[in-house]
């Protein structure tokens, strides 16, 4: 009947659609720049008036991750991009465009791929721009006697890397926070309370205990993925990766199974 | 072509839609009426593939909504003016949904055109009036050329001249040879735009039938009688084929006679009329009658009508 063409829905398409959605939207651009803002300035504050006093050295004397303080910015930026991929998914439930969404592609799952894609891959971008940015200023500022890390250095292209994708991590994760929780005051609280709040509440018990499960949390592995050397109290370098990346994907299932089995 | 057979959706403890079978044939503005609360909406998502059944199917084009390559390209659906972006443009909210089918950009200002909103293309969906955003989401659900389009109350928030101009609408694409399914819980609106109505209340089927039956029944004429002696009156009256609906005992409603018969009766048993009042009945009354037992919130009664000898 349908006279216009009209091809098959496919996941390129949805994510296409998705991308358009995202950059349609003013405040979702301006959030992505103020992630990467917020990397390289802090990052930069905090390199140029670090002294070299109080940051983890190693039993040498030389610091044990020059890069930690250039990166610092990591922090508040993973809340920002966090709180983006909410708004895409529990904005259009706000609205009720999520229902236009899924009768328009049919499948529900392939909405949540095709959003999972466009936020993660736009996120993914931007901050492995910002992420260098803020490395070489930060590291050009550092004020402190400790030599600094260049981009020539081995570690360099595996700490962008590691902080590339823990920060686009987190947005996915946000996106399917905002598919479980379908409204984007609990979900962000979700988010808030994962990333910052339980594990600080975590310090609170006994050490032993502590010690154990706190460098397994999402925010945790992070800090050891953008790390030059973790430090001993986080977990090495790769198995963080892993640990991560199983948090992510936890989250991408219970997403999924949600997203099929319920009413919309 | 839609095809609903026994279905029925539970909600917790309340089943909104209970063992409902109708077809929406193409070619013809098929009106789904039914007072708020009745499972239109319920109905429509189900059909959309947002809600599952507890029973039965809702087929379009003879599958399931997400069996389609290309749901936009079958079945174009308005449930909800306000499901928009506040900061998206009306351009790039049509233009997200054409991507993902497969359509050409072109498409977005054709249908933008057609539905009146070609000026306001690059204006925020939050900037949009009611009126408009109904606009929005006709052109949305006409994107894809699709072989049914499938509406939810259009008509709300509509200026004065958008109604007759949605009525031609719906029927040009009717004649065309589409599905056109319009939903409203106002037989008034129906009554111009609906070559067939289906009717439902609390989620049952009350009837499935060509709109110029439904006026059939409507053309019968019935007259209001007031008598004090309309016991005797009423006795006289009775015949075959008359029906005396009494409301007090000195009134009551009449079908099935003429006013001047009722008179001339009334004269010859020298019975003294108070008041004889021929009346049409209208489709809105039909309907309301229909679905006077199934309407499950009303309002209390006015002051005004409680006193009245009615």
């Amino acid at each position: 009947m349908s006279a216009v063409g009209g091809d098959r829905v496919t996941l390129p398409r949805v994510v296409a659609g998705e991308w358009i959605k995202l950059r349609s939207v003013r405040s979702n651009v301006v959030t992505l720049g103020a992630a990467a803002v917020v990397l390289v300035f802090f990052g930069a504050v905090f390199s140029l008036t670090a002294d070299g006093e109080g940051v983890p050295r190693n039993p040498s004397g030389t610091l044990s991750d020059p890069v930690a303080i250039s990166l610092g910015g990591a922090d508040l930026a993973q809340l920002i991009v966090g709180v983006l991929g909410v708004l895409v998914a529990a904005g259009e439930y706000a609205t009720g465009l999520i229902r236009t969404t899924f009768a328009a592609v049919g499948s529900r799952r392939t909405v949540l791929v095709g959003k999972v894609a466009a936020v993660g891959a736009a996120v993914a971008a931007v901050m492995a721009v910002a992420t260098t940015v803020a490395l070489v200023v930060g590291q050009a500022l550092y004020a402190g006697d400790d030599p600094s890390v260049s981009l020539g250095d081995p570690n360099a292209a595996r700490v962008i890397f590691g902080a590339t994708a823990y920060l686009a991590g987190v947005a996915v994760i946000g996106v399917a926070l905002g598919f479980v929780v379908r409204a984007t005051a609990g979900a962000i609280g979700t988010l808030v309370g994962s990333l910052f709040i339980l594990p600080n509440l975590l310090g609170l018990l006994p050490d032993g205990f502590a010690d154990a499960v706190l460098p397994y949390f999402p925010s945790r592995a992070g800090a050891s993925m953008m790390a030059l050397a973790p430090g001993s109290d986080l977990l090495a370098v790769w198995p963080a990766f892993g640990v991560f990346t199983g948090w992510v994907v936890a989250a991408l299932l219970a997403a999924m199974w949600l997203v099929s089995r319920r009413d919309a | 072509m839609i095809d609903v057979a026994h279905l029925s959706k539970r909600y917790g403890d309340t089943l909104a839609v209970d063992d409902l079978t109708f077809t929406v044939r193409p070619g013809v503005v098929t009106g789904f009426l039914g007072p708020n609360g009745s499972g239109k909406s319920t109905t429509m998502r189900v059909i959309l593939g947002l809600d599952a059944p507890s029973d039965g199917t809702a087929l379009v084009a003879g599958r399931r909504l997400a069996e389609h390559p290309a749901p936009l390209t079958v079945i174009g659906a308005l449930l909800d003016a306000r499901a928009v972006h506040g900061r998206r443009s009306a351009h790039d909210h049509l233009h997200a949904l054409a991507v993902s089918n497969g359509l050409p950009r072109s498409r977005v200002g054709e249908v933008l055109d057609l539905v009146g909103l070609g000026e306001v293309a690059r204006r925020a969906g939050g900037g949009l009036s009611l009126g408009m955003g109904q606009r929005l989401g006709i052109a949305a659900a006409l994107l894809g050329d699709p072989g049914i389009v499938m509406l939810d109350e259009p008509v709300n928030g509509l200026d004065p001249e958008g109604i007759p101009w949605i009525r031609h609408l719906l029927q040009s694409l009717a004649r065309e040879g589409r599905t056109v399914f319009v939903s409203s819980h106002l037989m008034s609106e129906m009554e111009l735009m609906a070559d067939h109505l289906v009717i439902i209340g609390r989620g049952r089927l009350i009837a499935d039938l060509p709109a110029r039956d439904l006026r059939a029944m409507a053309s019968e004429r019935t007259v209001a009688v007031r008598a004090t002696e309309f016991h005797r009156l009423g006795e006289a009256l009775r015949r075959d084929g008359v029906r005396i609906a009494s409301t007090s005992s000195t009134d009551a409603e009449v079908t099935g006679l003429e006013a001047e018969e009722i008179g001339r009766i009334a004269r010859d048993e020298g019975i003294a009329l108070a008041a004889l009042i021929p009346t049409q009945t209208t489709l809105e009354e039909i309907f309301m009658r229909l679905t006077a037992d199934t309407i499950q919130y009303q309002g209390a009664p006015s002051i005004a009508s409680e006193g009245a000898t009615r």
